[in-house]
């Protein structure tokens, strides 16, 4: 039997770090995998030091589009650490409420592209649209679907009335019953439990030896989330449950992020009705930090995001290291894709998260004849491997 | 050159990630969903450059995706266009200047059609597709 090599990517449009997975399969088994990235390196490290401390907000809400949020959120809350800035704590609650909003649309997201994979599409268009409210009630809060741009040094931008408040708890009940409905689904439905269940299996051990995190981690039983373990911005303050899973499986590591989604609910309801009154932001714009350096973590959608940063004084950082978390999900996630087969792989990469939006291509390279020929990771998925 | 009409009717869309930061990636995502409703203006997602008629680029153009990208746009067939998706896409936005990225996708393929934006809205996207295919009698490159 020949062993092929299938080089997954790397138009795979990864979130924080598009990848190509180099796939070796012996037949339909997957021998061994091996990542190689590098395609989406913008050099936003770098950058940082060029810009000032309050521009580097809008650009490390441009290292990734879905977490950007939380990316504001660790950077600034780092750089408020250094200089020892006090944001008043309505700043907190809201920046809570954003970082929920997100998770929830996040969470709906690869849940909707997880239904793609394996060849529901109806059940992707219909998570989707009930995605679409979500994205509203961003453009509600911050004034922008996507990239929300909602975070000052000290504070936030935009303001929450009551007006707003009555529509987003309208909305999120009836997201509510959808995500109930779609968790249902995805338990029972004969062809996602068989897609999903026992596939891309971590054990509690590996999980923690690997380093792991997020959903990833939590649905292999391990619990840790940052914002229980060391609370944050108004976490502190807001109950809610870690939720994990035990299977390991991808289908565990799915309905935590189910779950998730419920609990973010919940704690978007309790933020609005705990709001504190007082000023959302410092009266003055900040500009100059003072030497010093931060180590800052965040609960992003996938998992723990890092952020060092290193200041000389001045009005610009002199290093800010980000890590996150798909760096440690898509890299030593793939013990995952042990003894799997091949059409678990696009399923397995998926559960992780790694967030792939479009266009997956997948070229595939016959070792003896070295012909090579392009399919799509959705068709993959489906099995169309014959003949390569 | 096949007629420009061929297009018009039915555009099949391919997106490539340049190295955007996927704010612009999921707005095309969800330009293609059910709310939106692209159908109604025949456009569709392609399964291969092959199929596609009309490239839909996003990010601020890395160099080791520049080559992709160019890769790209050479196997998709005759008359092909390429709609700029985000102000990465159109100048490199807030990645500009960086050590790695070529600053926008008309630094290696033509382009036909910028939508501003970061992230630019779902509908705008459209918006900017169904423009484009209002401008095809005008014939498209090569
Ligand atoms: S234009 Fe904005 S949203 Fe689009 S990829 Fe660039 S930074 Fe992200």
């Amino acid at each position: 039997m020949s062993l092929i090599e299938i080089p997954v990517g790397p138009q795979h449009p990864a979130l924080h770090e598009p990848i190509m997975l180099r796939v070796k399969a012996d037949g339909e088994r997957v021998v061994d995998v091996q990542v190689v990235t590098g395609y989406n390196h913008r050099g936003a490290e770098k950058l940082g030091e060029r810009n000032t401390w309050s521009k580097n907000v809008f650009l490390y809400s441009r290292v990734c589009g879905i977490c950007n949020t939380v990316h504001a959120q660790t950077y600034t809350q780092g750089v408020e650490a250094i200089g020892n800035v006090e944001v008043p704590p309505r700043a907190q609650y809201l920046r809570t409420l954003i970082m929920e909003l997100e998770r929830i649309h996040s969470h709906m997201l690869i849940s909707a592209v997880m239904a793609e994979i394996v060849g529901f599409d109806s059940l992707f268009m219909l998570i989707m649209r009930d995605r679409e409210p979500v994205m509203m009630l961003k453009e509600l809060v911050t004034g922008n679907r996507v990239l929300s741009d909602y975070y000052t040094l000290g504070g936030v931008r935009r303001d929450v009335d009551e007006v707003k408040k009555d529509k987003i708890l309208k909305v999120l009940e009836s997201v509510e019953g959808r995500m109930k409905y779609y968790k249902k689904v995805f338990e029972e439905d004969f062809t996602l439990s068989r897609r999903l269940g026992g596939v891309g299996v971590v054990r509690h051990d590996e999980a923690v030896r690997y380093s792991l995190v997020g959903p990833t981690l939590r649905g292999s039983g391990v619990k840790s989330d940052v914002r229980a373990d060391d609370p944050y911005a108004a976490y502190g303050e807001i109950p809610f449950n870690v939720i994990t899973y035990d299977g390991g499986d991808s289908l565990s590591r799915m309905l935590v992020r189910f779950d998730e989604t419920l609990e973010s609910i919940e704690m978007v309801r309790y933020i609005l009705n705990h709001l504190p009154q007082g000023p959302i932001a410092p009266k003055t714009p900040i500009r100059i930090i003072p030497a010093g350096e931060a180590f800052s973590r965040v609960e992003a959608p996938r998992g723990e995001l890092f952020y060092h940063i290193v200041s000389k004084g001045g009005d610009k950082p002199y290093r800010v290291k980000v890590r996150t978390p798909s760096f440690h999900n898509i890299i030593n996630g793939v013990i995952a894709y042990r003894e799997a087969n091949i059409a678990d792989v696009p399923v397995i990469l998926a559960s992780v998260d790694p967030c792939i939006s479009c266009t997956e291509r997948v070229l595939v390279i016959d070792e003896r004849s070295g012909k090579a020929r392009s399919l799509r990771l959705k068709d993959l998925s489906r099995g169309l491997l014959d003949g390569s | 050159m096949v007629s420009t009409k061929v297009v018009k009717y039915s555009p099949w869309l391919l997106h490539f990630n340049t190295g955007a930061c996927n704010g612009c990636d999921i707005e095309v995502l969800a330009a293609l969903t059910p709310y939106y409703d692209p159908e109604r203006f025949g456009v569709k997602l392609a399964p291969n450059p092959r199929h596609a008629d009309v490239m839909v680029v996003t990010g601020a153009v890395t160099k080791k995706a520049g080559e992709r990208l160019n890769r790209l746009y050479e196997q998709m067939p005759s008359p092909k266009f390429v709609v700029a998706v985000g102000a990465c896409a159109i100048s490199g936005g807030v990645f500009s200047g960086s050590y790695s990225v070529l600053n926008g996708a008309n630094k290696v393929v033509p382009v036909s059609m910028y939508v501003p934006g970061c992230p630019p809205r779902p509908e705008a996207i459209l918006y900017g597709i169904v423009k484009l295919l209002s401008k095809l009698d005008g014939g498209g490159n090569e």
